[in-house]
């Protein structure tokens, strides 16, 4: 039973990562029907980046920061423009093949152009361990589900609450009666960008201690984030939380008791069976179609 | 203009059959090795081009095709029953896979096919008692046809082609038959075709097993035509790459397969030089490509007219302004 409170724990510590990833990936098929098949490379970059800042001498917190300015500019902004806004009025296929092809380039490059190696990457937490009923805990999970919650969470609170949020979702909704009502549905749609540009920068600087930061580490990292975010339910972003506990948790049980080898099929299987049973996903609404 | 798509196909196929004895054996092991991700993505066409679902584990079905013929003959049985075992199991995990995924979105199938490939990639490295795990399955024998041994490349060859004209032909009737037509309308337009009476359920469906049945064909050729399979090249990586082929050719075209098969597998050729920077190379390629060319290849042309159109219209609203203005 301690044993498994424990797996449970750890599994709730990597789900609230890919629930990280899955929000962004949610935010963005929201509000302008992109689907990022680089969600992983959005991820895998900034760790990079913020290595290569800490080489300049920069600590880690000055590092996190110029990473988000770098990441909002590149892989917000210059996402946007130069790959999500052309390809978008031809439908989802172009934009599928082109965000992977832009994964298969990013992965790539950093192989070749800097390192095909595993880097080490600081830990925000110290190495500390707590007993809760007889399961123990590491600062490090702990802290990293704490920080996912509040990043999640915030980001949910700032969608309702604020009156940019709500734009923002008056946007995801309803492009066109936002746009009569006055909204400035492109910077919206910018703003949603770079949400997730920051959103992969907070999984990065969690993930890494652990992943560590190497060429490949978005590729299982991207996929996670898709199940997560169709398991909890694609048109809702409190599904993306949801679906990425899940499939942290099921993962790591899995890997436990049936087989390690096959742990990356796992999110496959829960979301097989969630489509089946429930296609709307667990937290979703049920969408009605137009002819 | 209707004579010369006839006249470029019966160049082709003289090409064809002309062409490769005089090539070295590298250079027809090319030809064939085209030739079997031609079949392969003549399913994947009509799956994604005619039928409009977005299948991303092509590879998987392909890796299932190889290996059940690989495990068959290694067990002891003809080639001539590995192929109809292959081409069944295809057909029943396609159907077993689409079931559930297309009960929601085209979008989930290509979710459910990516992780599809990636279970059947975990199942051919780990399970070694079946698969040989990442020492792959070796000395796998060329078959006999009619009692003509396969064994040299240029009979080899000159099967495959034959596979593929047939499976082309196959696909051709399909594609202009009744069942063809109600493929391409639930692509153009789900809801539409649903009310016309068309089970788009079963249509689509049906689409995905006919294109993974495909893939197992092409498996059931490579397996022989290299003689040595292992799980890498039926990753996801490869999988992409034949979505890719099929986009880049221009999907719902008849002859894409032929063109992105070719890009495809004399893409890394070309690249060979950029060595480690291969797949950035390839991949920043296929972003150009995209953002040029959303259509792929064989879209050019419709491109060109619709351009030419366009511009045409616009002389013409120049051309009287009054009547534009009032």
């Amino acid at each position: 039973m301690t044993d498994f409170l424990q797996l449970v724990f750890s599994g709730m510590a990597t789900g609230g990562i890919y629930a990280l990833a899955a929000l962004g990936f949610t935010l963005l098929w929201q509000a302008s029907g992109t689907v990022n098949f680089a969600q992983g490379e959005f991820v895998m970059l900034p760790a990079f980046a913020m290595l290569a800042f800490g080489k300049f001498g920069l600590p880690l917190p000055l590092a996190f920061l110029a990473t988000c300015v770098l990441a909002v500019g590149v892989l917000g902004w210059g996402f946007k423009r130069g790959i999500a806004d052309p390809l978008l009025k031809f439908g989802l296929m172009p934009i599928v093949v082109a965000t992977i092809g832009l994964a298969i380039a990013l992965r790539n490059g950093v192989r070749a152009g800097y390192s095909a190696e595993a880097h080490p990457f600081p830990s925000l937490f110290a190495d500390k361990l707590f007993h809760v009923g007889g399961a123990t805990v590491t600062l490090a999970d702990a802290g990293t589900l704490a920080i996912a919650l509040v990043l999640v969470l915030g980001t949910q609170a700032f969608l309702a609450r604020t009156v940019t949020g709500r734009a923002m979702q008056a946007v995801a909704q309803n492009t066109e009666s936002a746009t009569v009502l006055g909204i400035d549905v492109p910077r919206m749609v910018f703003y949603t960008f770079a949400i997730n540009a920051l959103l992969a920068c907070a999984a990065a600087l969690l993930v890494t201690p652990t992943y560590l930061a190497k060429f490949d580490m978005g590729e299982s990292l991207g996929t996670k984030a898709f199940f997560a975010a169709i398991i909890g339910g694609f048109n809702n972003s409190r599904g993306a939380l949801a679906g990425g506990l899940v499939v942290g948790v099921c993962e790591n049980l899995a890997a436990a008791y049936l087989s390690p080898a096959y742990k990356d099929a796992v999110a496959l299987v829960v979301f097989m069976a969630v489509v089946l049973f429930k296609p709307q996903g667990l937290l979703g609404r049920r969408v009605e179609r137009k002819v | 203009m209707k004579r010369l798509p006839l006249v470029l196909a019966a160049a082709a196929v003289l090409l064809l059959l002309a062409v490769p004895p005089f090539l070295k054996n590298y250079g027809i092991y090319l030809f064939t090795y085209w030739l079997v991700f031609v079949i392969a993505t003549m399913g994947l066409n009509l799956t994604i081009g005619y039928a409009g679902q977005k299948s991303l584990g092509h590879a998987a079905f392909f890796g299932i095709g190889a290996y059940t013929v690989a495990i068959l003959m290694k067990a002891g049985f003809s080639f001539w029953l590995g192929l109809p075992a292959a081409m069944a199991g295809c057909f029943v995990v396609g159907l077993a896979i689409g079931f559930p995924a297309l009960r929601v979105q085209a979008l989930y199938l290509a979710f459910a096919t990516l992780g599809f490939n990636t279970a059947v990639w975990l199942v051919l490295r780990n399970e070694e008692w079946l698969t040989g795990g990442t020492f792959g399955i070796n000395n796998i024998a060329r078959p006999s046809f009619l009692g003509l041994s396969l064994a040299r490349p240029l009979a080899f060859y000159y099967f495959t082609l034959g596979v593929t004209a047939l499976l082309a032909g196959c696909l051709w009737r399909l594609l202009a038959s009744p069942w063809g037509k109600a493929f391409t309308a639930l692509r153009d337009n789900p809801t539409r075709a649903e009310s016309l009476g068309i089970d788009t359920r079963a249509y689509t469906l049906l689409s995905f097993a006919i294109g993974a049945v495909y893939a197992g064909v092409a498996g059931a050729l490579f397996a022989p035509l290299v003689e040595f399979i292992e799980p890498a090249p039926f990753g996801v990586n490869a999988s992409i790459m034949m979505y890719l082929m099929v986009v880049v050719g221009g999907a719902g075209h008849f002859l894409a397969p032929l063109l992105g098969a070719a890009v495809g597998v004399l893409l890394p050729e070309w690249l060979r030089f950029a060595q480690g920077w291969y797949l950035f190379f390839f991949g920043l390629a296929v972003v150009a490509l995209m953002l040029w060319l959303p259509d792929g290849l064989l879209g050019i042309p419709e491109r060109l007219r619709a351009r030419r159109l366009a511009r045409s219209a616009r002389a013409a609203v120049l051309a009287e302004p009054r009547e534009r203005e009032a």
